[in-house]
């Protein structure tokens, strides 16, 4: 793999990971007041189709992302009536607006462009173009001929739309919002108890607002750089369960800035690598071995606790066991090498394992593996003001 | 105690929520400039105004039982069950194993046989997440949401590498050995001499679907582990202080949740497509939340709620087909149902509470 490879690898990864940052600092905003969000998938989908529809209309990607921006606020504001005014159940509420927002872009886009419920191709200035910075080299025969420094200068630096940049303005700006002004930490202490906030005399409903309205700028820019940066145009379900990966890569980063930054570059990559690498090779030994290897741990914990862990991670250990059997026996009977000369073989991973990857580590994380993932601590709960 | 009468909360509410998701909805299909109130015609016609219209109608009425079940049983112990449509995807799974690899001589050997198949399976596919919020206090709701992700990779694999016949391109099962055909609707009515149904989807799952809402109302109303199941739901540290164990208690809520939710498949796997599909569950698992939260969490209140629903994807679909809404506007009013019914709860309640409040002062 030549350096320039890996440079390609990182800009897609940079890429990849802008939308789920900004979605991911949007729910940052918003769980850090102690609002649950599980809505930023519907969010980013409803500015992404309004951006796009807008910038078609008026022919200025300008005008689309601020329509996208309002529309994503509005629904911010539907979540933050029915769970801070009327004290609802956010979970619902966020499940809510994701379907709303799922049902109402094709239908809206079917009424307004009739073209089964996508917009018409952007171009122009109806799109936000890459912006090249000066020196760089943008043709991609100049680019394979230049010296590392200029490859990674004119592929990785250079040649991303603005909004790449302002994704990652965003990750200092939220650090320095929450932990250097006192709204920040006010918007913190709101989420820990608000009881307390409450009793210094701030406005506990004023403050979830504002941060859930941050929320929803936060989410309207990442659906507007889905449809009009990465995207030409909006088509049906284009968030592709971004919303959902950003909320994992929160937990990922335990509700941290610079944390979800790291978070959001990793799933990212996995995006990336699934892209570029369509066959990924593991010798059958190393999967074998990292599969008996887990479920003999898991094994070895549940020996120490009760019933249930027996029940529950003895059974998952024996799938797991059962898999690496299988797969064993399949690369043995399927080869000449023999018992144990087939486990030097290599199988092939699936693209579906990679897709899956962020899941199975935020899994993973919750488990409490590697730290506990505790979040705020009055998240979820709406604040009642008299008891 | 209770400001509104049972009448009213049972009735009153959900009816309520149900009139205002309608009429938003009525208002975005005048928005995009078709007729509203054709289109209702259009899709109460379609729904009700012939016997396959019917039979469609309880063939997805069946799958929203089953899923709105799995979610009540959650909600009964404060969980909030998300992951149905995995677990309802991985029950197709476990149909699709045993109607694949096992001989199955007649169809009742089969509905016996996939019923406890899918229910294992979609149980298994909840006891991960169920083990993390019961020991590890991991919310459920997250890893449920991320276990659907999963699942749909899993399935995806399956599908392309392991079940599809050889040759094949689609990714798909092979179809099932003709014996274990489940009885439609057509088929029974013909046994009475009546050609009613024609082609509709709908078959004796149906009547399975009916007799695991009873055996849920029994469960949890008439059983010592219902009452141990709704204690938990209404405060941890009471039930804790009667002595149930909530670790346990969340685990066994969450298995028959996700066995309910697994359920599912033995109607539209092996009951409708007689093969595993890609993409089988067509969101029925999350449609499952909104009828659970119309339903009240009661059985009697999911079997109207999923009819209701049935009728609407029933009609739905015939109205994607007569005119230019697409059919995702049932997702639309499925949201809107959703957030009035559930996140909206008290400001449908509010003004009723104050209404029922002066005339109660008033007598």
């Amino acid at each position: 793999m030549d350096f320039y490879v890996i440079v390609q690898l990182a800009d897609a990864t940079l890429r990849m990971a802008i939308p789920l940052l900004l979605a991911c600092l949007a729910g940052l905003f918003s769980e850090r007041a102690g609002i649950f969000d599980i809505g930023l998938e519907g969010k980013m989908l409803a500015a992404a189709f309004l951006s796009a529809a807008v910038s078609f209309a008026t022919g200025s990607v300008w005008i689309g992302l601020l329509a996208g921006i309002g529309a994503s606020l509005s629904l911010s504001l539907i979540h933050g009536i029915a769970s801070i005014t009327f004290r609802g159940n956010q979970l619902i509420s966020g499940v809510a607006i994701n379907f709303l927002a799922a049902g109402l872009t094709v239908v809206i886009a079917e009424g307004w462009f009739r073209q089964g419920g996508r917009t018409p191709s952007l171009s122009g200035a109806a799109r936000f173009d890459g912006i090249d910075f000066p020196g760089a080299l943008t043709r991609i025969r100049d680019k394979l001929q230049a010296s590392p420094g200029m490859q990674f200068y004119s592929e990785l630096v250079s040649g991303h739309s603005i909004l790449v940049y302002v994704g990652l303005i965003a990750v200092p700006l939220s650090w320095w919002v929450l932990y250097r002004t006192r709204f920040g930490l006010r918007l913190r202490a709101v989420g820990e108890n608000p009881a307390a906030v409450d009793t210094a005399g701030i406005n506990v409903v004023q403050l979830r607002f504002a941060a859930v309205l941050i929320c929803g700028v936060l989410c309207g820019i990442a659906g507007a750089y889905l449809s009009t940066a990465v995207q030409a145009g909006f088509t049906k379900d284009m968030t592709a369960n971004r919303g959902f990966i950003a909320l994992a890569a929160l937990i990922f980063a335990k509700w941290r800035p610079w944390h979800a930054m790291g978070a959001c570059l990793l799933f990212g990559l996995f995006f990336a690598i699934d892209n570029r690498f369509q066959n990924i090779q593991l010798d059958a030994l190393w999967v074998v071995v990292i599969l008996v290897g887990i479920s003999a741990l898991l094994t070895g914990y549940a020996l120490r606790r009760d019933k249930i862990d027996m029940l529950v991670l003895g059974g998952l250990s024996a799938v797991l066991t059962v898999i690496a059997l299988m797969l064993w026996g399949g690369m043995a009977s399927g080869s000449e090498a023999g018992l144990f000369g087939s486990l030097m073989e290599t199988v092939k991973l699936p693209g579906e394992f990679i897709q899956s990857l962020p899941y199975i580590l935020t899994v993973v994380i919750l488990a409490g593996f590697g730290g506990k993932a505790v979040g705020p601590r009055a998240g979820g709960e709406p604040y009642v003001k008299e008891r | 105690m209770d400001v509104l009468p049972r009448w009213a909360e049972v009735v009153l509410v959900p009816l309520i929520s149900l009139v205002l998701a309608l009429a938003l909805s009525m208002i975005v299909i005048a928005a995009i400039g078709e007729d509203p109130f054709n289109a209702l015609k259009i899709m109460a016609n379609a729904a009700l105004g012939s016997t396959q219209g019917i039979g469609y109608t309880l063939y997805y009425a069946t799958n929203f039982i089953f899923t709105g079940l799995a979610v009540a049983v959650a909600f009964h112990a404060r969980l909030f069950n998300i992951g149905g449509e995995g677990q309802a995807m991985l029950g197709g799974l476990g149909v699709a194993t045993v109607c694949l690899y096992l001989p199955l001589p007649h169809w009742t050997i089969a509905l016996v046989v996939a019923t406890l198949a899918s229910a294992v399976f979609g149980a298994a596919w909840a006891a991960i997440p169920a083990y993390l919020q019961a020991r590890r206090g991991s919310h459920i709701v997250i890893t449920t949401i991320m276990f659907n992700f999963i699942a749909a990779g899993l399935l995806i694999y399956i599908l392309r590498e392991v079940m599809k016949p050889e040759g094949s391109m689609e990714p798909a099962s092979q179809k099932f050995a003709e014996s274990t055909h489940l009885p439609s609707f057509f088929d029974m009515a013909q046994l009475f001499g009546w050609e009613a149904f024609a082609s509709a989807p709908a078959n004796i799952t149906f009547f399975v679907a009916l007799a695991a809402c009873y055996v849920i109302w029994r469960l949890i109303w008439h059983t010592r582990l219902g009452y141990e199941i709704r204690a938990l739901g209404h405060s941890e540290t009471a039930a804790k202080y009667a002595g149930i164990d909530p670790v346990k208690l969340t685990m066994i809520a969450l298995l028959i949740s996700g066995g309910l939710a697994g359920m599912m498949a033995i109607n539209n796997v092996l009951g409708e497509a007689e093969r595993l599909v890609l993409n089988a569950t067509e969101g029925a698992g999350f449609i499952g939340i909104a009828v659970a939260l119309m339903g009240r969490n009661h059985p009697v209140g999911i079997i109207i709620a999923a009819i209701l629903f049935g009728m609407l994807y029933q009609g739905g679909a015939v109205l994607a087909q007569d005119t230019k809404i697409p059919v995702q506007m049932v997702i639309v009013i499925q949201a809107l149902v959703i957030m009035f019914t559930g996140a909206l709860d008290n400001m449908v309640r509010a003004p009723l509470e104050r209404f029922f409040l002066s005339t109660r002062k008033r007598a």
